[in-house]
């Protein structure tokens, strides 16, 4: 399981990358999703996979009886996931905003607050 | 006893609230001002509790280490907490001038002091994830000043700080996932015990190194700095003070913290590294600054040269390098974030920051060319200043290893700086304004000029204070680089009396 689960990390970073080295802002933002599920399923992977058996506590014990799954790496999970998820709606607005404004994707083409040496004389 | 750590962290986010609600009209503003001067009691409070009785840690919720989160006060995180008010105090007396009541509406107050909270934060966790999610509080809130007001070339620079600062949290988080799969801890002072025992040291370098690089986004390193000349030019001047102070400072804190507490174990590679990087990051920053003709664009590229020294004070990592970098931080904070400030009021006297279309500040504003001269000098290491005894100290430290080269390299990215300010000097104080306009002081009401001026005269006053008695500062500074070089003090206040 650990082993399929890494295999399908290495590609969503393959991937990520690949999206990522477009100049199109878009595309970088759809690879930034996707490298940050990567990071999430790390975490998820390094905390250990135990099968079926939910961190419960047994009615009337105060610890959950025998092996269980680890819980924390999936609060971490959770909380990097509505983390992210805030700043990607932030991304997203500000490149489609960056659209609207610019009138331009292409990252080559941002150039308003680095101007070109050449275009400023 | 963590009362003294939870009050600086509570307070931001009060504020932020507090101001949010009473954004309409003056009391937002005020209640920004008032809070950051409680911060700045409740820091000193909490810097006069860590000298008395050395480190101290709290367990938040009662839950004991390594398994609740832990707020921990070390020298080095206290005085920063205190420089984080100090600054924050200086920016938001300056924004009552400064920011307009459209970017008040719009809840600039509350953006800012969520920032200084989650900076705050950064300076006191003593967990790794929450330093993620400090990490995380300041990104959202520094990314709404950024863009706030929304002019094109805001948008156009928040493009790149957003997206490679995204990447480089990414890394971080990656980073903090596969050293839990490795020690099953996230504490840092659990950390600090676990990682020497592992038996796969390989792998350890492997993850330094990831956050190497992820810290060395936030902290704009060489060769990973190209978002912030992209980007720090455009806010309002307010906001590009405290970016400029504090944020950077934030990514060098977190190097500092992790390459001195938990990857110390294979120093021969990842501290050459550091070696390499602050020698490329201090001529890289200073040679970029030369080819550039706005101020705001001149100092954003000091900031990333001035980095590299912070740097070479970590990567060094004798005793009075680590001293030195710790100076340095201090000094650095007070007088960029003081340089940003001069520029803001440039502007608004000659209305710009270009310099080939201002000048004649001199013979008009002379007091805010002597308040310019200070912290710029101080920033190039003029004796007395507060720079020079903070490059003082860091060459000290290069030569008493032996490193020549980087001794040189120190030198002569200060004679550049010197370029620099000169530059900012000559063409803005003191050629003649070339449409032959004189920039008055008078232009700008009295009322509106005092909350501009109030705050840089304080800050460089304060440089003035560390330049002339830096006795008391380079002693304190020994003290936090020894407390950070033998944690063991570290690890007992935030383990209990067996570690």
């Amino acid at each position: 399981m650990e082993a399929l689960l890494a295999i399908t990390i290495g590609v969503l970073v393959a991937a990520s990358v690949y999206l990522m080295l477009a100049r199109n802002v878009l595309r970088f933002i759809f690879g930034l999703v996707l490298i940050s599920n990567a990071a999430n399923l790390t975490i998820f992977t390094a905390g250990r996979l135990t099968e079926g058996k939910p961190p419960l506590v047994p009615e009337g014990l105060d610890a959950p009886v025998g092996t269980v799954a680890n819980a924390l790496p999936q609060a971490l999970v959770l909380t990097a996931i509505v983390i992210g998820f805030g700043l990607f709606a932030f991304a997203l607005v500000l490149v489609f905003r960056a659209y609207t404004s610019l009138g331009t994707l292409n990252s080559d083409e941002m150039r308003v607050a680095e101007p070109r040496e050449d275009a400023r004389t | 006893m963590s009362w003294y750590l939870a009050t600086p962290l509570v307070l931001p986010f009060l504020t932020a609230v507090l101001s949010f609600l009473l954004r309409m009209g003056p009391a937002g503003r005020w209640i920004s001002v008032g809070g950051n001067v409680l911060l700045l009691l409740a820091a000193a409070a909490l810097m006069q509790q860590v000298l008395r009785e050395g480190v101290i840690a709290g367990q938040m919720g009662q839950w004991a280490a390594p398994f609740g989160i832990t707020l921990v006060a070390d020298l080095l995180g206290a005085v920063m907490v205190v420089i984080t008010a100090i600054t924050a105090l200086a920016v938001s007396v300056y924004a009552l001038s400064d920011i307009g009541e459209r970017a008040e509406y719009l809840g600039y107050h509350a953006l800012f002091n969520v920032l200084i909270g989650g900076v705050v934060g950064a300076f006191l966790t003593g967990d790794l994830f929450n330093l993620y999610v400090w990490f995380e509080v300041m990104l959202i809130s520094s990314f709404g000043l950024l863009v706030l007001g929304g002019r094109r070339e805001q948008i156009d620079g928040g493009v790149k700080y957003v997206t490679l600062n995204l990447i480089s949290t990414i890394l971080f988080l990656a980073g903090v996932g596969l050293l839990y799969g490795m020690t099953g801890t996230l504490n840092m002072a659990d950390l600090a015990r676990t990682v020497p025992q592992l038996e796969n040291q390989g792998l350890v370098t492997v993850v330094a190194v990831m956050f190497m690089i992820a810290f060395g986004v936030k902290a704009a390193v060489f060769p990973l700095f190209f978002w912030l000349p992209a980007a720090y030019h455009t806010p309002a001047f307010s906001v590009s003070a405290v970016f400029a102070g504090l944020l950077t400072k934030v990514g060098v804190y977190a190097l500092i913290r992790m390459f001195t507490l938990v990857f110390n174990g294979d120093v021969g590679f990842t501290h050459d590294i550091l070696l390499w990087v602050a020698a490329l990051t201090m001529i890289t920053g200073v040679l970029g600054a030369a080819a550039q003709n706005d101020i705001r664009k001149i100092l954003s590229f000091h900031i990333v040269s001035q980095i590299g020294y912070m740097i070479l004070g970590l990567a060094l990592l004798t005793p009075l390098a680590v001293a030195g970098a710790v100076f340095y931080l201090v000094h650095h904070i007070i007088v960029k974030a003081n340089l940003f400030l001069v520029g803001g009021v440039v502007e608004r006297l000659t209305g710009s920051t270009e310099l080939p279309k201002i000048g004649g500040l001199y013979k008009s504003a002379p007091l805010l060319a002597v308040l310019f001269l200070i912290p710029a000098f101080s920033l190039a290491g003029f004796p007395p200043l507060s720079g020079f005894w903070a490059k003082y100290v860091l060459v000290a430290a290069s030569l008493e290893v032996e490193a020549w080269v980087l001794a040189g390299v120190a030198l002569v990215v200060g004679l550049l700086t010197i370029y620099s300010m000169t530059k900012i000097w000559a063409e803005a104080f003191w050629k003649a304004h070339p449409e032959g306009i004189d920039p008055v002081m008078s232009r700008v009401p009295r009322a509106q000029m005092r909350p501009l001026l109030l705050p840089i005269a304080a800050l460089a006053a304060l440089t003035l204070v560390i330049g002339f008695f830096p006795e008391p500062f380079v002693v304190f500074a020994e003290r936090a680089a020894a407390q950070l070089l033998d944690p063991s003090a570290y690890l007992a206040a935030v383990l209990g009396g067996d570690a």
